[in-house]
C-alpha cells in the first residue's frame, strides 16, 4: 500500500515538473516577451536591453526556469508584465472566484448525477432510463455558449428572473456573485451532471449483473437492502474518477462560461492574460491549473484504492 | 441479413444510431450544396432590412446588418466542418499508431512519452489553442494542424490501452515468430483489433473539435468576420437578443444538431462494435 503511495506521488511529481517545463519551453517559444509586452512601440534598442537585464531576461533560459522553478515551489509566481503586481495574490482571488462557482455546480450537480444514474440503470431500457439518457446526451453535447445563450434569454431577458452577467469584479465579497451566479452554475451543472450520471448508470448495471449480488438475491435479502449494501458501494467507485475529472474541469476548463457571464475566475483571467501577451501570467496560471489537474486526479486514484479492498490486493501483489 | 451484419448495419439497426448518422449525412450534404441551395448573398449588407422578422423574403429573418439568417446558416457550418473533417483522421491516425506501437514496445521510450501525454492532457485545450492562435493567427490551416496535434494526444492514450488488451495474444507471438517487425506487426495484426475502438474515438474526436472549434468562434478568436459561422453568428445575436430573438435560434439549432448527431451516433457505434463509452470523461 506505502509502495503505491510513493509510485503515484512520485508520477504525479514527475508529471507536474514535466507541465511546468513544458510550458515555460511554449511561452520561451512564442515571439517577443514580457518587455516587448510592456514597452510595445518602445521596445528597441537600450530601452528594450535596460529592461531585459531588469526583469533578468538576459540570462539564459535555463537559470531564469530553474528561478522561475524554486519562485513557484515557495509560493512566489512573479510579476505581470502588465500591471507589475504580484502575481500569486491576483491569482489566488480569481482561484476563489472559480472555487465558488465550481463548489455551488458539485453541491448541485454530483448529488443530482448520483440520483438520475442509480435511477436509470435500476429503471434500464424504460421510461425513466430513456428520458435520463437523451437529457444526457443534451447536457453533454449541446455547447456550453449555446445553453448560456438560451438560459439567458429565457430566465434574464425574457422572464427576467436572475440576471445574466455577474456584475462584481474579482475581489468583491463572496456574497455579491449571488444571484448572478446561478445561470453559470445551472449551465456547467448540466454538463457536469451528464458525464457522470452516463458513468454511474452503467457502472450500476454491472455490479447489478455481477455474482455477489445474484446470490444476495438467492439469499433472499430485500430487494432495496441489494440495493443499498451490496451494489451502491462498489458501484460508485467509478464515479470518483469522473467527479475528479469533473473537478480539474471545473477549475480549469470553463473558459467559455466565465467569459459569457462575465465572471471574475480562472479562465477568464487566463484568456485575458493570453490575449494581453502577459506571459508571466499566463506561466503561472498554466502551472496552476496543471498541478490542479494531476492532484486531483492522483487524489480520486487513491481514494478508489482505499476504498476497493479488491483492487488493492491485486495491485500490491502484481 | 448482410446489411446488418457489418458494423454500420448494426449501428443503423438502433434508433439513435440511425437518428445520429442522419442528422450527420443532413448536416454534410447541407455543408457541400449550400452555395447552390442559399437564397441571398450571405455578405449583402441592407441598412433597410435590420432585424426583419422571420417571413416570407428572409425564412428566417435579418441579423443586425439586414443579412439574411437562413443563407448564413446553411453557409456557416462549412469552415468548421471542413476543418475538423481534415483534423479529425489525421489526429486519430498519428494518435492511433503512436499508441498501438507504444503499447507494443513498452521499456523507456514508453513511459517517457506517456509521462508527456499525461502533462499535454493535464493543461486546458483553450490555453493551448490559444497560445498557438495569438502567434500564428487563426487561418483555417493553422487551426486544422493545431486541433489534429493537440486532439491527437489524447487518442495515444486509447490506442494504447487498446493495444495492451491485444499484445499478449497468441498471433503476435506468432507473427514476431514468423520475424515480423513492430511496424508490420502494429500495421497488419493490431491495427485490425482496434479498428472499432478508434472509430469510436475518431468519431467523439470530431464533436469535440467542433466544440472548441465554435467556441472559439463565438470567444472571438476563429473565424474572422464577416465570414458567416455559427459561433460567430451566436455570439453577434447576444447584442440583439432583447429585440430579435429569432436571430440566435437557427445557428443554435444547426450547430447543436450536429454535435448530437455525431455523438448519437458515435454512442450507437460503441454499443454496436461492443466497446463500452462510459468512461470517456470531460475533455
Amino acid at each position: 500500500m506505502l509502495r503505491i503511495l510513493v509510485t503515484r506521488l512520485a508520477l504525479g511529481v514527475t508529471t507536474v515538473a514535466l507541465v511546468s517545463l513544458l510550458i515555460f519551453a511554449a511561452v520561451e517559444a512564442l515571439p517577443g516577451d514580457a518587455c516587448v509586452a510592456v514597452l510595445q512601440r518602445d521596445a528597441v534598442g537600450v530601452r528594450l536591453e535596460n529592461c531585459r537585464r531588469d526583469l533578468g531576461l538576459d540570462r539564459p533560459a535555463v537559470a531564469r526556469y530553474l528561478d522561475w522553478a524554486q519562485g513557484a515551489l515557495h509560493g512566489d509566481l512573479g510579476r505581470s508584465a502588465g500591471s507589475n503586481a504580484p502575481i500569486a495574490p491576483m491569482l489566488a482571488v480569481r482561484l476563489r472566484n472559480t472555487m465558488l462557482l465550481a463548489g455551488c455546480a458539485l453541491a448541485v450537480g454530483v448529488p443530482l448525477a448520483l440520483l438520475l444514474g442509480i435511477l436509470a440503470a435500476l429503471r434500464r431500457e424504460r421510461a425513466p432510463d430513456i428520458i435520463a439518457s437523451l437529457a444526457g446526451i443534451i447536457g453533454m453535447t449541446v455547447p456550453e455558449f449555446v445553453s448560456a445563450t438560451v438560459l439567458i434569454y429565457v430566465f434574464s431577458i425574457w422572464l427576467g428572473w436572475v440576471p445574466g452577467i455577474v456584475m462584481a469584479d474579482s475581489a468583491a465579497p463572496l456574497a455579491a456573485f449571488f444571484p448572478g451566479i446561478v445561470l453559470p452554475v445551472v449551465v456547467l451543472t448540466m454538463v457536469m451532471t451528464a458525464h457522470i450520471m452516463r458513468t454511474v448508470r452503467s457502472s450500476v448495471i454491472d455490479v447489478l449483473a455481477s455474482d455477489h449480488v445474484q446470490m444476495a438475491r438467492l439469499k433472499g435479502v430485500p430487494e432495496h437492502r441489494v440495493i443499498l449494501v451490496h451494489v451502491l458501494p462498489s458501484a460508485l467507485l467509478p464515479a470518483i474518477n469522473v467527479v475528479a475529472l469533473t473537478v480539474a474541469w471545473l477549475l480549469g476548463g470553463v473558459v467559455v462560461v466565465e467569459k459569457v457571464f462575465n465572471y471574475p475566475g480562472l479562465g477568464r483571467f487566463l484568456v485575458d492574460s493570453i490575449t494581453e501577451r502577459d506571459l508571466p501570467v499566463v506561466q503561472a496560471i498554466a502551472l496552476l491549473l496543471g498541478s490542479v489537474y494531476v492532484g486531483v486526479n492522483l487524489a480520486a486514484d487513491l481514494l478508489t484504492l482505499l476504498l476497493n479492498p479488491r483492487l488493492r490486493s491485486r495491485q500490491s501483489g502484481a | 441479413m448482410a446489411v446488418s451484419s457489418t458494423l454500420l448495419g448494426r449501428t443503423l439497426a438502433r434508433g439513435s444510431g440511425a437518428l445520429g448518422l442522419g442528422l450527420v449525412a443532413i448536416h454534410i450534404l447541407l455543408a457541400l450544396f449550400a452555395p447552390l441551395l442559399v437564397p441571398y448573398d450571405p455578405l449583402t449588407i441592407d441598412g433597410a432590412m435590420m432585424f426583419d422578422p422571420p417571413g416570407a423574403a428572409h425564412w428566417l429573418g435579418t441579423d443586425e446588418l439586414g443579412r439574411d439568417i437562413l443563407t448564413r446558416t446553411l453557409l456557416g457550418g462549412r469552415q468548421a466542418m471542413l476543418v475538423t473533417a481534415v483534423a479529425t483522421p489525421v489526429a486519430v491516425a498519428w494518435g492511433g499508431l503512436l499508441g498501438i506501437w507504444l503499447g507494443l514496445a513498452g521499456g523507456r521510450i514508453d513511459a517517457v512519452l506517456m509521462r508527456l501525454v499525461d502533462a499535454v492532457l493535464s493543461l486546458p485545450w483553450i490555453l493551448k489553442m490559444l497560445l498557438i492562435i495569438v502567434t500564428f493567427g487563426a487561418a483555417a490551416q493553422v487551426l486544422t494542424v493545431t486541433l489534429a496535434f493537440f486532439y491527437g494526444v489524447p487518442v495515444i492514450r486509447v490506442a494504447r490501452a487498446a493495444a495492451h488488451g491485444v499484445v499478449a495474444r497468441d498471433f503476435i507471438a506468432a507473427a514476431r515468430a514468423r520475424g515480423h517487425g513492430t511496424g508490420a506487426i502494429v500495421l497488419r495484426e493490431v491495427l485490425p483489433n482496434v479498428r472499432d475502438a478508434l472509430m469510436v474515438e475518431g468519431a467523439m474526436r470530431w464533436s469535440w473539435m467542433l466544440l472548441a472549434f465554435s467556441s472559439l468562434s463565438f470567444l472571438g478568436f476563429g473565424v474572422a468576420p464577416p465570414t458567416p459561422d455559427w459561433g460567430l453568428m451566436i455570439a453577434d445575436s447576444r447584442n440583439s437578443m432583447a429585440i430579435a430573438p429569432w436571430s440566435a435560434l437557427a445557428p443554435i439549432l444547426a450547430l447543436s444538431t450536429l454535435i448530437t448527431g455525431i455523438n448519437l451516433a458515435a454512442d450507437a457505434l460503441a454499443k454496436a462494435a461492443g466497446l463500452d463509452r462510459a468512461q470517456n470523461v470531460v475533455h
